[in-house]
């Protein structure tokens, strides 16, 4: 456990380098980040814009909302208020971390990109695509297992390490580590929702039990961020934090088992209308 | 007995066991949720964190949480399940809710409390007779529960 005299005072000194360390070059990272955004927003909206207007299938609205929502909340922790004081305070980087690691890829996961694309592109490079789904890194990434292990076990090196220190008072730290939490949380949620059609689907069974011991995993994490706070990081500081992510996580992860839940329903029922209604698997 | 009596008998049958597990799941995470809220959050007895929990504990208290969240998801969605395979009395699923309600709080009091130490029911007291009261309404849950469940057997066979 850290000593709670230490801690206040070297977390003292860190506040007074923290303020300049928001020097125009570093600030511009951000800014830069803002641009592959952007084009995303544009490249899906307007596809799915061109859907609608062919008029075979249309692309249901909530999908653009969806979007719109994910780019938009991964924005914010770039840029703007949030991203200012997730620089100096421990609890509000927790805040941007949710958002952007749990929140922003459950609502790009439901706006189902990967169909859009598949629909929209030409024969020649929506086929590129599709074998590029099938390829075995993404395979890999995309099993649900290794996808958990990438998702949580980065948010266990960055908590219980120095880096929790660092990604608080370096912005392009910060900067870097949002990237890899909203990439890494996609692929987690996609593992384990099918939104998008994704080649080697892992069976119920096992993504479920990959969700309960991800879950465990955070919460534990959120109880030692609480206990044992990050170096260079007030006791009370951490507490918050700890607190920010027990319970923000559980939002986002009831929002996420009601997706999966809902997923196997709708799989069971169109099993008990083709079997006449006996001897159906359950989800377990 | 004609063969579609008996195939419907089954679909019953299993709707109501599925049913069945369905609530206990319910009442398992409800009574964890009013642990949760009531003692934690209202009368501030429990801890968040006692910094005093061993890390065998400590892990087993983050499955746990887990377990409830998807709990009380599953718990709905298999209902919802059940339902639509076949008819359910109202006992059947009360009987099976009490049953979980009480089969968690006997846990929690036992193996979260006594066995893995996580936190206490409250702190700075004699323990003892919070711990029976604990240990003594998850017995009540629990019986209650049973004697619902025979119920309706009972009316099933007759």
């Amino acid at each position: 456990m850290t000593d709670a005299t230490v801690v206040p005072v070297m977390s003292g000194v860190l506040s007074v380098t923290r303020e300049h360390d928001h020097g125009g070059a570093v600030i511009g990272v951000a800014w830069l980040l803002l641009l592959p955004l952007a084009l995303a927003a544009v490249a899906y909206l307007g596809a799915a814009a061109a859907e609608r207007s062919h008029g075979r299938r249309s692309w249901p609205w909530y999908r653009d909302v969806a979007w719109s929502a994910g780019l938009a909340i991964v924005a914010v922790t770039l840029v703007g208020p949030l991203a200012d004081a997730a620089h100096g305070d421990l609890a509000a980087h927790m805040v941007a971390h949710l958002l952007a690691g749990m929140l922003a890829p459950l609502l790009l996961v439901a706006a189902a990109p990967v169909t859009l694309a598949l629909r929209s592109l030409d024969v020649g490079p929506a086929r590129r695509l599709s074998r590029l789904l099938a390829s075995a890194p993404l395979r890999v990434l995309t099993h649900p297992v290794v996808a958990a292990t990438i998702a949580v076990g980065s948010l266990w090196l960055l908590y219980a390490t120095p880096l929790a220190a660092a990604m608080r008072d370096v912005p392009l730290v910060h900067e870097l580590v949002i990237v890899h939490v909203v990439i890494a949380g996609y692929l987690f949620t996609a593992s384990i929702v099918s939104v998008d059609p994704a080649p080697h689907r892992a069976g119920y069974a096992l993504r479920l039990g990959v969700l309960v011991l991800a879950i465990a995993a955070h919460s534990v994490l959120a109880k030692h961020v609480f206990a044992v706070a990050p170096t260079g990081t007030a006791i009370v500081e951490a507490e918050r934090a700890g607190l920010v992510m027990y319970y923000g996580g559980d939002a986002v992860e009831l929002v996420l088992l009601i997706a999966f839940f809902a997923e196997w329903y709708r799989s069971a029922g169109r099993r008990l209308r083709v079997g006449g209604g006996h001897a159906l698997p359950g989800p377990g | 007995m004609n063969e579609t009596s008996t195939l419907r008998v089954t679909r019953r049958t299993i709707a109501r066991r599925r049913a069945f597990w369905a609530t206990f799941l319910m009442g398992a995470a409800v009574m964890a949720a009013v642990d949760e809220i009531v003692f934690h959050q209202l009368l501030r007895w429990h801890h968040f964190y006692d910094r005093s929990t061993t890390d065998v504990g400590l892990v087993s208290d983050g499955v746990l949480h887990a377990a409830e969240l998807v709990a009380l998801v599953a718990g709905f969605f298999l209902l919802a399940d059940a339902l639509r395979r076949g008819a359910v009395d109202a006992l059947t699923m009360w009987s099976g809710f009490f049953v979980g309600a009480g089969a968690f709080q006997i846990w929690d009091g036992l193996v979260d409390h006594k066995l893995l130490r996580v936190h206490q029911v409250r702190y700075d007291v004699v323990l003892l007779p919070y711990d029976v009261a604990w240990v003594a309404a998850g017995v009540v849950l629990l019986v209650l529960g049973l004697l619902l469940g025979r119920r309706t057997d009972g009316e099933r066979t007759t």
